[in-house]
């Protein structure tokens, strides 16, 4: 079974978050994630049914919401169990800082699952479901290793909302987007800070392209092959009808 | 009180007796904030520049949102050169820091004179900036406030552009609504909280807005960039009433949401820096 590379060597392949971004770009698809996104070329063909019992995001706004709400569900989990079992030796600035994380995500997730449920009205097998995880050999008692996979998991929020923000149709959706990839992106700043102190990796040069000044931008595929990669989300589930 | 006579008191160098600690300068011009009360001028209530882009900065169409974006990059470009150049900045992180963020700044600008030109549109001229506010604030030392206090206000103007600015973008997001424009823009906006977050931590501050508040040692004067940060009404959904627990209280509520401004309440705050001309 074919983990994650970060299960063979967790700390070495989060540190070029690039390679692992990259990762779904090389045809690395982790066993939680069945990844077979269309172009979204087929316009209003009608959704591409998912293999039998297997979840499918959807298309649209609903699509992008769900998509979101299992970047949430998955940062939120993490958070959760970095704070009930801290690694030793933390210092207070950092424990002040992943315990705000652990709030904002798991809001985050609550509210996306509020808004879908409200959404889709009595058509509720269109929610995603409730996601499990496994993070396989990561050490939640490795201070390395947490803040690490965190600067991994908020740089890749990042990159996913921006990268969404063109599939959204309504206004309103879109303003929340925003509302919350500024905050995700406040998260990364302050991590990497963390990991590196006084330098510039907040908007390191690793990750803000330096002659145009721009974040990093992906679409769900490449996302979701990332995500995947790290064998994290053991629930499957496809973005058929997502680019 | 008159906004001049608030701006004389900020500045006024017997507010620091002596060389006095970063920590001591934050808790002087925390007290200000409290003179700056009754002053009550807050940023987005400056007078507006007599300039036709102010007009045409306001559209709410794609241009008009890329004509705001480059004047508050403007801004910004300007501001952190300065900064660099005024030597008022001690090196290690705050250099590096204001180095790495003027980078981006002037990539920004360069990025969006290239789309606005690209797209068959006259970008906006520079303005002419008075970062002084007709030289009541001394952030680079040019008058003499002496380094320390200098600091302090560079760090102060950083963290209410810097968050402006990321409200300002956010803002511009609908407008962009199927514009090819809109991703880049969305690719500034999260650059601009990366840096607004990092400046805040330089300050002590947490890198995200709890509530309204603007945090220790800002003047009152910026409460406007944190007016309407407390809202917890997303989506038509009540975000503290979503569970139980730590993640629902105000203060998550609040700041697991950023907020945004309307082009008018950016271009407000952008104004009290813009010389008008006649």
């Amino acid at each position: 079974m074919k983990k994650s590379i970060i299960k063979v060597d967790p700390v070495k392949s989060f540190n070029d978050r690039r390679r692992f971004l990259k990762l779904g770009g090389m045809g690395i698809v982790g066993v939680g994630l069945l990844v077979a996104c269309s172009n979204d070329d087929n316009g209003d063909d009608g959704m591409m049914p998912p293999p039998d019992g297997i979840f499918d995001l959807g298309e649209g706004d609903l699509g992008v919401l769900n998509y979101a709400y299992a970047l949430e569900q998955l940062e939120a989990d993490f958070y959760t169990k970095v704070v009930n079992s801290f690694y030793s030796g933390i210092s207070d600035e950092e424990r002040q800082v992943l315990t705000d994380l652990y709030n904002h995500e798991v809001n985050h997730r609550e509210f996306f699952k509020t808004a879908i449920t409200a959404a889709v009205g009595s058509s509720t097998e269109l929610i995603l479901p409730t996601l499990e995880f496994d993070y396989g050999n990561l050490d939640f008692g490795n201070r390395e290793q947490v803040l690490n996979t965190a600067r991994t998991l908020e740089d890749t929020g990042v990159a996913a909302y921006n990268g969404a923000g063109r599939l959204i149709q309504d206004p309103g959706y879109l303003l929340l987007a925003g509302k919350i990839v500024s905050v995700e992106a406040r998260h990364a700043s302050a991590i990497r800070t963390l990991i590196n102190p006084g330098s510039a990796d907040f908007a390191g040069d690793d990750i803000v392209t330096v002659d145009t000044g721009l974040d990093l931008a992906m679409d769900p595929s490449d996302i979701i092959a990332a995500v995947g990669a790290t064998g994290f989300i053991k629930t499957q589930f496809t973005a058929n009808n997502l680019p | 009180m008159s906004i001049i006579k608030f701006l004389d008191e900020f500045t006024t160098e017997t507010l620091l007796e002596g060389r006095s600690s970063r920590r001591e300068i934050f808790g002087t011009l925390g007290s200000l904030s409290k003179k700056a009360a009754m002053a009550a001028i807050p940023f987005g209530l400056a007078t507006m520049p007599k300039k036709a882009f102010a007009q045409q900065m306001t559209e709410a169409d794609p241009v008009g949102a890329l004509q705001l974006a480059l004047t508050l990059e403007y801004l910004e470009d300007e501001f952190y050169d300065l900064a660099l150049q005024s030597g008022v900045l001690p090196s290690g992180r705050p250099e590096t820091v204001y180095m790495q963020i003027s980078k981006h700044e002037q990539a920004h600008v360069d990025f969006l004179i290239a789309g606005l030109e690209g797209a068959g549109v006259t970008p906006v001229s520079k303005p002419t900036f008075d970062f002084t506010v007709g030289g009541m604030f001394d952030p680079f030392n040019d008058n003499g406030i002496g380094a320390d206090t200098a600091y302090a206000q560079l760090l102060a103007l950083a963290q209410a552009f810097e968050d402006t600015g990321v409200r300002a973008y956010k803002g511009q997001a609908g407008n962009l609504l199927g514009s090819p424009f809109l991703t880049a823009a969305l690719q500034i906006h999260s650059v601009e909280a990366r840096h607004a977050s990092e400046i805040r931590r330089l300050r002590g501050l947490k890198g995200w807005i709890t509530n309204n508040e603007r945090g220790t040692g800002m003047p009152e004067a910026t409460q406007a960039v944190y007016n309407g940060e407390e809202n917890i009404t997303q989506g038509g959904l009540d975000v503290t009433s979503l569970g139980s627990g730590s993640p629902f209280g105000m203060e998550a509520a609040t700041e697991a949401y950023d907020e945004a401004l309307t082009g008018d309440e950016a271009v407000a705050i952008a104004s009290l820096f813009i010389v008008a001309e006649e």
